[in-house]
């Protein structure tokens, strides 16, 4: 009976957890199958280095990504860009010096600076402090199979605007579905179709930019996630082998205190 | 050790004699391991190992964790992320020590219920369930303090909310809350202080650990049965136990290692499902989250503590009766509190001669409900308030305290038990086959 019980708590347990954070209101979240998700998932390079565009040519106006090393764009499991071309995208980027005080061009061993100007949020780990869809009833169903879903929240308020506006004391905000209590002070058409021009060809459309940049902020979030993954992989398959050993081991070393169990 | 005769370690001639001598410590080695441990214990027995290697798991990555974090308030939310992107090894470091707490907290909760199904705490081992509830109550206060060092805004909202409970005392507890802030609300000062005792407590459990290790091992462990191991003669001990080496030790580290297979997956693939994302948001004392949660392992108690507000009449009573002194803030502080000091007071308050719920038919069922019972008030702390999860919670708390304080002591009266095996051993005989055949 006990083994009943226990099962039974187990199972409403993993349920129950993701509920502690079941979302507030009815924000609506898109689900994105990206290329990330699930155990085996991984970045796409490719979108992580036009997800980097459209960071750096449209959301760097107003955000920051203060925790983010520029080096790491050229760390494998990223963007994994050439250290030469780095080098040069840093140089493009001004950073206040911390001994000098004084303005000069980035280099790789630089942060991204942080952008207060316009009081937007930093996005270092936006991706990792914002949660999808939870799953039906608040579940958590839904990040136990995909994941917390944070670049899924950020797609969905990229093209979640609907156009309308109103202001409360002298502040304008833009109504989004996908924003908790649907009005944002980000504005309205931030990021639109079309707003960069991809190298590789890719159709810039609000939808392919909303994902690549959700992408790229994922990993920005989590710059180790291709390691996380392969040590939990290694934990699993050594833990599992050593699981075949022991219980091999154990039942030898039993059967000389345990026969079979007898029928009732 | 005192308690059921075995063989005991002689030290051959030479060094191990000198070494006896003077320093019994392989002696201590020997008899730990060499314990006679019933030889019916079920997988519901492997708790203890779990628990152990949680807590050396947690101080280890811990003191590695500590090397690279910084505890002040500008600098505490960049440290970690530091260690999640510059450290070697630093996002599993990290990822284990948080996971580690929900493994060794899902590990306590297995490991009580057990004891409380088989009534372990019963007679002669009531100290060694004491000290097992204040380790749990050490591990509160432990993963509480560590879960603030983060700086994140589930860190300093979840510190104001139970810092602030100290302050519903009366008379001194504005000065005992202000006290232990270090100020008056959570700052630095905080921080320093949680960062400190985060460091020391674990070593304080671990001590306890080991005074819980005595305690059970001189009077032996309990089993399925329920049935105390026969001492009087060394045939009779050896008929109903094994030797703890190699039997159990075997047993236990297959089930770590099935048990490790799965956390790891959890570490490796799903690090964050356990948090809340609220605490990648740096601590911001200017806004107040939606919803403020306590992690999943501390919801049935916070449960309790949300459940007594002003509405309830009981609550309302104590309040009139007292002249406002108990008003419902200290109320829900006094239950949250009662409701694991109920708990550790099982072996005084179960009033059956049986040990094993496997023998009491009518005490399974009311025991199924307070697993259902708990797994409730952890869903309840999880909502965000409303009438509903109120009258939930209610009926759930009323439960809980009504299980230890009314159930228990009741049903050892009322309830009629099955027949108990003559012993271990002939426990053992009826399920399983002998061996030799």
């Amino acid at each position: 009976m006990f083994r009943k019980i226990a099962i039974s708590a187990v199972s409403a347990l993993t349920l129950m957890s993701g509920s502690a954070w079941a979302a507030e209101g009815t924000a609506q979240i898109t689900n994105v199958d990206f290329s990330f998700q699930g155990p085996f998932g991984k970045f796409d390079e490719h979108q992580l280095q036009r997800g980097l565009q459209v960071y750096t040519e449209v959301c760097s106006a107003c955000h920051g990504l203060k925790f983010l090393r520029i080096g790491a764009l050229a760390e494998p499991g990223g963007p994994n860009l050439p250290e030469e071309q780095v080098k040069a995208y840093a140089k493009t980027i001004t950073v206040t010096d911390a001994v000098t005080g004084e303005d000069r061009p980035a280099t790789p061993a630089d942060h991204f600076p942080a952008n207060l100007a316009a009081g937007a949020p930093d996005l270092s780990v936006m991706a990792k402090a914002r949660k999808g869809f939870s799953g039906p009833y608040g579940l958590g169903t839904n990040q136990l199979f995909k994941g917390m879903g944070g670049p899924e929240y950020i797609y969905s308020m990229l093209t979640g605007f609907t156009g309308e506006t109103k202001e409360i004391a002298g502040v304008t905000l833009y109504e989004n579905h996908a924003f908790p209590g649907g009005w944002m002070a980000m504005m309205n058409e931030s990021l639109v179709a079309d707003q960069v021009t991809y190298a590789d060809g890719t159709e810039a459309s609000l939808e392919n930019e909303a994902e690549d940049v959700s992408a790229f902020l994922m990993w920005a979030a989590e710059p180790k996630m291709m390691t996380r993954k392969e040590s939990g992989l290694k934990g699993v398959l050594l833990m599992g082998l050593l699981s075949v050993l022991l219980y091999l081991t154990n039942k030898r070393l039993w059967s000389k205190v345990k026969g079979k169990k007898l029928a009732h | 050790m005192a308690g059921i005769p075995h063989d005991h370690y002689e030290p051959k001639p030479g060094f191990q004699t000198w070494l006896h001598n003077r320093l019994p410590v392989v002696s201590l080695l020997y008899d730990t391991l060499m314990l006679p441990t019933p030889k019916n214990l079920n997988w519901m027995w492997i708790w203890g190992i779990v628990l152990t290697f949680c807590l050396a798991l947690q101080i280890v990555t811990g003191i590695v964790l500590a090397m690279h974090y910084t505890p002040n308030v500008d600098l505490a939310f960049a440290s970690v992320e530091h260690i999640m992107r510059d450290v070697n090894g630093g996002v599993m470091l990290r990822y284990l020590h948080a996971n580690g707490a929900s493994l060794f907290f899902f590990a306590v909760y297995c490991h009580i219920f057990r004891s409380l199904y088989y009534g372990s705490y019963k007679s002669p081992r009531e100290v060694t369930w004491v000290i097992g509830m204040i380790i749990y109550f050490l591990m509160i206060a432990t993963a509480f303090m560590g879960y603030v060092l983060p700086w994140g805004q589930m860190s300093f909202w979840g510190a104001t909310v139970i810092t602030g409970l100290f302050g519903a005392i009366p008379g001194v507890g504005t000065a005992l809350q202000e006290w232990l802030l270090g100020g008056f609300a959570v700052g630095n000062a905080t921080l320093n202080r949680f960062f400190s005792l985060h460091y020391l407590l674990p070593f304080v459990i671990a001590g306890l650990v080991g005074v819980h290790i005595w305690a059970f091992h001189t009077t032996g462990n309990n089993n399925p049965t329920g049935v105390e191991v026969r001492r009087t003669s060394k045939a009779e001990v050896e008929a109903d136990t094994v030797p703890f080496w190699p039997y159990y030790v075997v047993k236990d580290l297959f089930a770590l290692a099935v048990i490790m297979m799965i956390f790891f997956a959890i570490v490796g693939f799903m690090p964050n499902y356990l948090g809340d994302p609220d605490n990648y948001i740096q601590a911001n004392p200017l806004a107040t989250p939606a919803h403020i949660v306590p992690e999943w392992y501390l919801l049935p108690f916070y449960a309790i503590l949300r459940t007594f507000d002003n509405t309830v009449w009981v609550v309302q009573l104590v309040q009139f009766l007292t002249f406002g002194i108990v008003d419902s803030k200290l109320f829900g502080v006094i239950a949250m509190v009662g409701a694991i000091l109920a708990m550790a007071l099982a072996p005084w308050l179960d009033t059956s001669s049986v040990r094993s719920g496997r023998y009491r038919p009518m005490f399974k069922a009311w025991f199924a409900v307070l697993v259902i019972d708990f797994v409730v008030l952890m869903w309840c702390g999880s909502q965000v308030p409303s009438a509903f999860t109120g009258w939930v919670g209610l009926i759930a708390s009323t439960y809980w305290f009504a299980y230890f304080l009314v159930i228990l002591p009741l049903l050892g009266v009322l309830e009629k038990p099955l027949l108990q095996p003559a012993s271990i051993e002939a426990d053992f005989k009826s399920h399983y086959a002998d061996p030799a055949e």
